[in-house]
C-alpha cells in the first residue's frame, strides 16, 4: 500500500485529525494573541516591565516542549483534559513572537508622527487605536504569522499526551516503524503550516503598504 | 481664499504668557527664567540655534511639557490647570515635513481634530474643502496619501490640519525647514498673507533669520535656554546686542534696505 492509498483508505481519520490539529493550534494562537498583544502594548506604556516580560516569554520558549507538557500535567483543571493542556502549552510558546512583535511594531512608529498626534489633542486611546496600532499592524501580523506556524508545528507533539491532532499518525507511525503512517501526519501538518504562512504573509504585505506610505 | 472667523473679542491681555518659566531635564536647564508674552493677532518668531530652547518653549505652551519653575499661562490660565486635551485642541501645531499620519489620506489628516471633536460629517467635509482652498491645494489631492505628495504639498496639508478646528493659537516648529529654497520662499509668502487674514496668536520657531524677519511682528532670540532679546521686527536688525550682530553678520546678504517693511496692518 503506498502513501496515497493509505491516505484514501483513512481519509475520514485524516480529516478528523486535521480538524483537531487546526483547533489546537488555532485556539492556542488566538489565546496567545489575546494575552500577548495587550501585553506587548502594555510594555510600550510601562517600559520598566519590558525587560521582565520579554525575558519571561523568552525563558518559556527555551523549555523543551515535551517537558512543558509534563510540567503542566499536575495543574488543576488544565491537567484534567489533554486538549486543554496542549492548548495552554502551545499558547505559552506562541506568546513570545506576539509580545515581541507588538512591542517592536509600536516602538518603530515614527516618534514625530506620535508626537504630532499628541500635540493635536489625541487622547492616549485615540493615539493607540488610530495611529500606533494601524502603523504597527504589519509587524504585529508578522508576529501572528510566526506564532501560528510555530503552533501548527508544535501541535504535532500534543499527541504525546493524548491531545490528538496529526501527531497521532506521527507517533503511531514511529511505534509501528511505518513511514507511510508518519507521512500521513507529517505532510498534512506541513501543508497546514505552509498555508497559514502564505495567507498571513499576504495579509502582512497588504498591511505593510500602510507603513511604506510613510 | 476665505479667512476664518476672528477669535475672542479683542481683549488686550496676553494670550500666551511665560512668567519666569524654566524647564530642567535631569538637572540640565533647557530653558531658564523665560519672560515672554504673545497677544492675539500677533506673530512672535522664536529665533535660535538648535538646542537654544525653542522647541522646549513650544512644548510648554501645549503642555507636552510642564515648567519645572515659574508659570506658563494660556488665556490667563496656567497650563498645569488646563485639561491637556482641551488645551491642545485649541492650539494648531505644525511641524517640519507636516508630521502627517502616513496611513491617513489628505482628507482624513486635515479632518483629524474636527472628527475627534465630533463635528457633523457635512460640516467636516465643507471645512476640508475650504481649507484645501485656503492653503492653495486642489481638491483632487484629498484622497491621496502623504507619500504621494511633494514636500511643499505635505507642508500645506500640515498647515491646513493645524487650522482645521480654527484654533485661536497656532504654533509652528521649523515648519518650512524641510523644503527646498524656492518652495520655502513661496510658503513663507503665502503664510504671511494667510496670517493677516486670521486673528490668531502665532508662535513660529526657526533658526533662519531671513524667515524670522519676513514673518515676525516680534522676534525673540534664544541662546542656551535664555532669552537674549525680544524686539519688534523693525528694531531687531538695529540692535547692538552682540548675538544679534552675529546673526546679522551670518546672514550678511541682508542689508537693512532689503528688509521687509514693518507690518503696520496687524494687531
Amino acid at each position: 500500500m503506498n502513501f496515497l492509498q493509505f491516505m484514501m483508505a483513512n481519509r475520514q481519520q485524516v480529516l478528523d485529525l486535521t480538524i483537531e490539529h487546526i483547533t489546537l493550534a488555532g485556539v492556542a494562537t488566538l489565546l496567545a494573541a489575546l494575552v500577548g498583544i495587550p501585553l506587548g502594548i502594555l510594555i510600550t506604556r510601562v517600559p520598566q516591565l519590558s525587560k521582565p516580560v520579554l525575558g519571561g516569554a523568552n525563558i518559556i520558549q527555551t523549555i523543551p516542549s515535551l517537558a512543558l507538557f509534563g510540567f503542566l500535567l499536575p495543574a488543576p483543571w488544565i491537567g484534567d483534559r489533554a486538549g486543554r493542556l496542549a492548548i495552554l502549552a502551545l499558547a505559552l510558546y506562541a506568546l513570545l513572537p506576539l509580545i515581541r512583535n507588538t512591542y517592536a511594531g509600536i516602538r518603530s512608529v515614527d516618534p514625530a508622527v506620535v508626537e504630532a498626534g499628541r500635540a493635536m489633542g489625541l487622547t492616549d486611546r485615540q493615539l493607540l487605536f488610530q495611529v500606533e496600532l494601524p502603523l504597527a499592524s504589519g509587524v504585529i501580523v508578522a508576529g501572528v504569522r510566526i506564532a501560528t506556524v510555530l503552533s501548527i508545528g508544535l501541535a504535532t507533539i500534543a499527541a504525546a499526551i493524548g491531545a490528538g491532532g496529526l501527531g497521532e499518525f506521527i507517533f503511531r507511525g514511529l511505534a509501528m516503524v511505518n513511514n507511510q503512517v508518519i507521512l500521513a501526519g507529517a505532510i498534512p501538518a506541513a501543508l497546514l503550516a505552509l498555508l497559514a504562512d502564505f495567507a498571513l504573509g499576504q495579509l502582512e504585505r497588504r498591511l505593510g503598504t500602510l507603513r511604506a506610505r510613510s | 481664499m476665505s479667512a476664518p472667523p476672528i477669535h475672542g473679542s479683542a481683549s488686550d491681555g496676553p494670550t500666551i504668557e511665560f512668567d519666569h518659566a524654566s524647564f530642567r531635564l535631569n538637572g540640565r536647564p533647557l530653558l531658564q527664567d523665560l519672560v515672554l508674552s504673545v497677544k492675539q493677532g500677533e506673530t512672535l518668531v522664536l529665533l535660535g540655534r538648535s538646542g537654544s530652547g525653542k522647541t522646549t518653549t513650544l512644548k510648554l505652551i501645549n503642555r507636552l511639557l510642564l515648567p519645572t519653575a515659574g508659570d506658563v499661562r494660556v488665556n490667563g490660565r496656567r497650563t498645569a490647570e488646563w485639561d491637556p486635551i482641551r488645551l491642545r485642541r485649541s492650539i494648531g501645531y505644525v511641524i517640519q515635513d507636516g508630521g502627517l499620519f502616513p496611513h491617513f489620506t489628505v482628507e482624513r489628516n486635515i479632518a483629524l481634530v474636527p472628527r475627534i471633536e465630533n463635528w457633523p460629517q457635512a460640516r467636516v467635509e465643507a471645512r476640508v474643502r475650504e481649507l484645501l482652498a485656503t492653503v492653495g491645494l486642489s481638491e483632487d489631492l484629498a484622497s491621496r496619501y502623504p507619500s504621494q505628495l511633494s514636500g511643499g504639498q505635505r507642508q500645506r496639508v500640515g498647515v491646513a490640519r493645524a487650522l482645521a478646528a480654527d484654533p485661536p493659537i497656532l504654533i509652528l516648529d521649523e515648519a518650512f525647514g524641510a523644503l527646498d529654497p524656492i518652495t520655502r520662499s513661496e510658503m513663507q509668502k503665502e503664510f504671511r498673507a494667510l496670517q493677516q487674514g486670521m486673528h490668531k496668536a502665532v508662535i513660529f520657531v526657526t533658526h533662519d533669520l531671513r524667515e524670522a524677519l519676513l514673518l515676525a511682528d516680534r522676534i525673540a532670540l534664544l541662546e542656551e535656554g535664555r532669552l537674549i532679546v525680544d524686539l519688534p521686527v523693525a528694531e531687531f536688525p538695529r540692535s547692538q546686542n552682540p548675538l544679534v550682530r552675529a546673526y546679522m553678520e551670518a546672514f550678511s546678504g541682508l542689508s537693512e534696505s532689503g528688509l521687509p517693511e514693518p507690518d503696520s496692518g496687524t494687531k
